[in-house]
């Protein structure tokens, strides 16, 4: 009887234990993020959000704090390159899963993440050896513009390469879960295999396709190193894209030097990650709502 | 019996599965079967000896499959659906096959009828109409559905979905009909209705049909087929089959005495 | 005849595809292998020595202080993370709570993984500058402690998740409380598990952005918990764009070495899942 208690008491001390840690994670959430508003607003006494978000001059030794550059920057960037990866991954998971010899297929995966372990700074070290030379002196010149190849579109290259990974793995999965009769039933009514892939497999597994490319933006949204390292690092309205430019991760880690002295400099740049944390926080919930209303929109059984 | 009210013939078909690890087994053994156009076929056995794969290699369906081996022929009318140069979704939009359970498209009702001949090439919206009208009513499901068919196939109960996918078969207009095991998902009023729809049907399509229940072989076929352990054991018209069988397996399985099972 | 001529257009666009792909991998992982490679073999000194003076500057030295700073951040923090992982992964397994909630709590910890690794470092660099510290080993220990926890909760949780309900029932059933049961469970699930840890150490391991402001990132060998240390990943970050040659090679090196680790850990929690696989498959019928 003694023991019994003792094992009842054990699991009490678990649950407890259990909740303390849960509740820290939680605290950790909420103390980031007061931590984050209440050290920008000192950026924020001094100008407002639209001065700051639309005012294209960054100085911080004159005091000008314009995050236009970075924003623009942030969004070519990021958008270039999904545009970039999202056909070309989800293209090269539908052969995975749906054309590829299933020995192969696991080798092909095991390769894929081999890719997505791979650190963010050998993907910048890769792209300053491989794609700096490759823009400045083959792609550069096919446009007809002069670049010294640290540039936004450079940047644009590696993120596709980063986000390859999170995108194809997540469709491949999603194209394995669905069950063999499906295609069985739609094959019998005389569909091609590749009719049978854009019209019953992508909405099928499209909730989980799109969380993907969500889950990708994330990747390419937030990524910091691969991206200062061949961007070029200049806070300038960006002419073209084969000019450099700044991103909002970009000019924190630029300027975590300075961070230290300046306290007007030091809040402006947690304003921005408060902007990012903002950001991401606002794609997770979205991913979550669009891939629940899909999934019971296109459902299939 | 003449050659000419034969729609399947199968000749020497062998099917083989193979597993990298296990050993190969030989699913079916050196078939050779003739289906009658236009009747209800039921294959019946015990479990595990090759009834759905039988009836998936008059589809072609295991060529989806990486580990199964296909060995011979399948005719179909005059042709042989195994000739590598006949394009595979051609000879499977002559061959409609209704599964266990029902996958409708995710998509409305309307659009579940539509996708085949969408598939095909068919686009007028007049001609669709027809097509999914006449579908629904050969399925008895248009009184049912004729108000919503905008509305999602998901919707509809599993004995409704299942005729809709039947329906949704008969708008690429098949020659033959496979059913495996179509009725043991649902309750027993839809299989009722399923049954009694697949009684009407087989006035226009071979049916071929694969069954658990004996009683349900009994009521429905026309000529049966008895698969045991991946060989043909007996063929004939369902009334001299069930009353009067040659074999001894096939006497045993019928009453119900199956040694070793 | 369209259809046709449309599947053969879009296969072989899905070929290309995944031809850029595999070309992506074999230039990333075969020039630093190259590069690296031909530093490692030239000079094999670069991987145990030390930095000497005017290290930045093309001076004597190599990238131990990386080396051993990245194992020495990564490996506590491995372990600590681990803990917490595995409570919070038990926590959302076992019937403690509603399952609604514990799904709800499961976006949570989406979101802190889907985080910019930055924010993780920025927010300790906060604490740091409140107590009025330095960047330190210890202060890189926590940071990365936090940066893989999510990762790993998620693993954990989908490895105790797989674990067949029957294991579950069968052990409430011979009367185990809801720990007892949640132990056993893990048993099961253990490759799983192991394979998490190795993937969140991964993601430690490469992580430069979170590090770069908590660690110190100084050129010195660490030293103890409250002084500053370097890591791999920094390191590379660093000297890669330098204008010294000799410098840039220290990158270079760092990069192979921390490439090698990384493809380890991955092989390893690769065979650790697939032996998983191997357990469940087996009792699943």
């Amino acid at each position: 009887m003694k023991k019994q208690n003792t094992r009842i008491i054990l699991d009490k001390i678990f649950k407890c234990l259990m909740v303390i840690i849960i509740s820290a994670v939680l605290l950790f959430i909420i103390a980031l993020l007061i931590m984050l508003i209440r050290r920008s607003q000192l950026i924020l006494s001094r100008y407002t959000i639209w001065e700051l978000l639309f005012s294209s001059d960054w100085d911080p030794d004159k005091g000008l704090y314009g995050f236009l550059p970075a924003v623009t920057g942030t969004f070519f960037v990021t958008v270039l390159s999904l545009l970039i990866a999202v056909p070309i991954s989800i293209l090269s998971a539908v052969y995975i899963s749906e054309y590829m010899p299933s020995t192969i297929k696991s080798y092909f995966q095991t390769f894929i993440d081999v890719l997505a372990g791979i650190p963010s700074v050998v993907f910048g070290l890769c792209a300053l050896l491989v794609l700096v030379p490759l823009t400045r002196d083959v792609i550069g010149p096919l446009f007809g513009v002069k670049t010294t190849g640290m540039c936004v579109f450079t940047a644009a290259l590696v993120l596709a390469a980063m986000v390859f990974p999170v995108i194809i793995s997540i469709t491949v999965e999603s194209l394995g879960i669905l069950p063999v009769g499906l295609k069985e039933q739609f094959l019998s009514l005389g569909a091609t295999k590749w009719q049978l892939i854009e019209t019953v497999l992508f909405r099928a597994a499209g909730p989980g396709i799109i969380s993907g490319i969500i889950l990708g933006f994330g990747r390419a949204f937030g990524e910091t190193m691969a991206v200062v390292m061949v961007i070029g690092n200049k806070n300038i309205l960006i002419p073209s894209l084969f000019s450099p430019g700044q991103t909002l991760p970009g000019i924190i880690v630029g300027s975590f030097n300075e961070m230290m002295s300046v306290p007007e400099h030091q809040s402006a740049l947690i304003f921005i990650s408060l902007i990012l944390f903002v950001i991401v926080l606002f794609f997770n919930i979205l991913a979550n709502i669009i891939k629940n209303r899909l999934k019971s929109r296109w459902r299939y059984e | 019996m003449l050659n000419k009210d034969m729609e399947i013939r199968i000749r020497d078909l062998n099917i083989y599965s193979m597993y990298k690890n296990k050993k190969n087994s030989h699913i079916l053994k050196n078939i050779n079967l003739d289906i009658p156009k236009n009747r209800l076929t039921s294959i019946i056995g015990p479990s595990g000896c090759g009834k759905t794969t039988l009836l998936k290699s008059i589809n072609r369906l295991h060529d989806i499959q990486e580990n199964i081996k296909v060995e011979g022929h399948v005719f179909i009318g005059d042709e042989d659906i195994y000739n590598p140069r006949r394009q595979v979704n051609e000879i499977r939009k002559m061959v409609g096959l209704i599964a266990q359970r029902p996958y409708p498209l995710p998509a409305n009702i309307y659009d579940n009828i539509a996708f085949g001949p969408r598939l095909h090439g068919k686009r007028k919206k007049s001609e669709l109409d027809d097509i999914v009208e006449n579908c629904l009513k050969r399925t008895y499901l248009w009184e049912e559905v004729k108000d919503r068919l905008k509305e999602p196939a998901v919707a509809l109960s599993i004995g409704q979905q299942q005729r809709l996918c039947i329906a949704r078969a008969l708008a690429v207009e098949p020659e033959v009909l496979l059913c495996d095991e179509i009725t043991s998902a649902l309750d027993p009023i839809s299989s009722e209705k399923i049954e009694s729809l697949l009684l009407t049907l087989r006035q226009d399509y071979t049916i071929v049909m694969v069954s658990h229940v004996l009683r349900q072989a009994r009521r429905l076929s026309d000529y049966v087929v008895f698969l045991y352990f991946g060989e043909v054991v007996e063929t004939g018209y369902a009334k001299e089959f069930f009353e009067s069988p040659k074999d001894q397996r096939t006497k045993n399985y019928i009453s119900g005495i199956m040694p070793g099972l | 005849m369209n259809k046709y001529i449309k599947e053969s257009i879009f296969k072989v666009l899905m070929v290309i595809s995944v031809f850029i792909v595999m070309a992506y991998i074999v230039i990333i992982i075969g020039i630093n292998v190259v590069k690296g490679g031909i530093v490692i073999i030239n000079n094999p000194s670069v991987v145990f020595t030390a930095p000497g003076p005017k290290y930045l500057l093309g001076g004597e030295g190599g990238i131990l202080h990386a080396i051993l700073g990245s194992v020495f951040m990564v490996i506590p923090s491995t372990c600590i993370a681990c803990v917490v992982s595995y409570l919070i992964a038990l926590f959302l397994q076992v019937d403690y709570i509603k399952n609604n909630f514990s799904n709800k709590l499961r976006v949570v910890f989406d979101v802190l993984w889907g985080i910019p690794s930055i924010l993780y470092g920025i927010f300790i660099l906060n604490i740091l500058i409140v107590t009025n510290r330095r960047g330190s080993l210890g202060a890189g220990i926590i940071t990365l402690a936090l940066l893989q926890m999510p990762v790993i909760v998620r693993y954990m949780d989908e490895a105790l998740n797989s674990v067949p309900n029957g294991i579950r029932e069968s052990a409430y059933s011979l009367g185990a409380t809801r720990l007892e049961t949640a132990f056993t469970t893990t048993k099961y699930a253990l490759p799983g598990i192991i394979a998490g840890a190795l993937i969140g150490m991964g993601r430690a391991m490469g992580d430069a952005a979170s590090v770069i402001f908590t660690s110190g990132a100084g050129n010195s060998m660490p030293k103890g918990l409250s002084k500053s240390a370097s890591s791999l990943p920094v390191l590379i970050f660093q000297q890669a764009n330098s204008f010294y040659p000799s410098v840039r090679e220290h990158a270079y090196a760092a990069s192979f070495v921390l490439i090698v680790i990384v493809i380890i850990l991955n092989t390893v929690s690769r065979i650790s899942s697939k032996h998983f696989q191997k357990y469940t498959s087996g009792s699943g019928k």
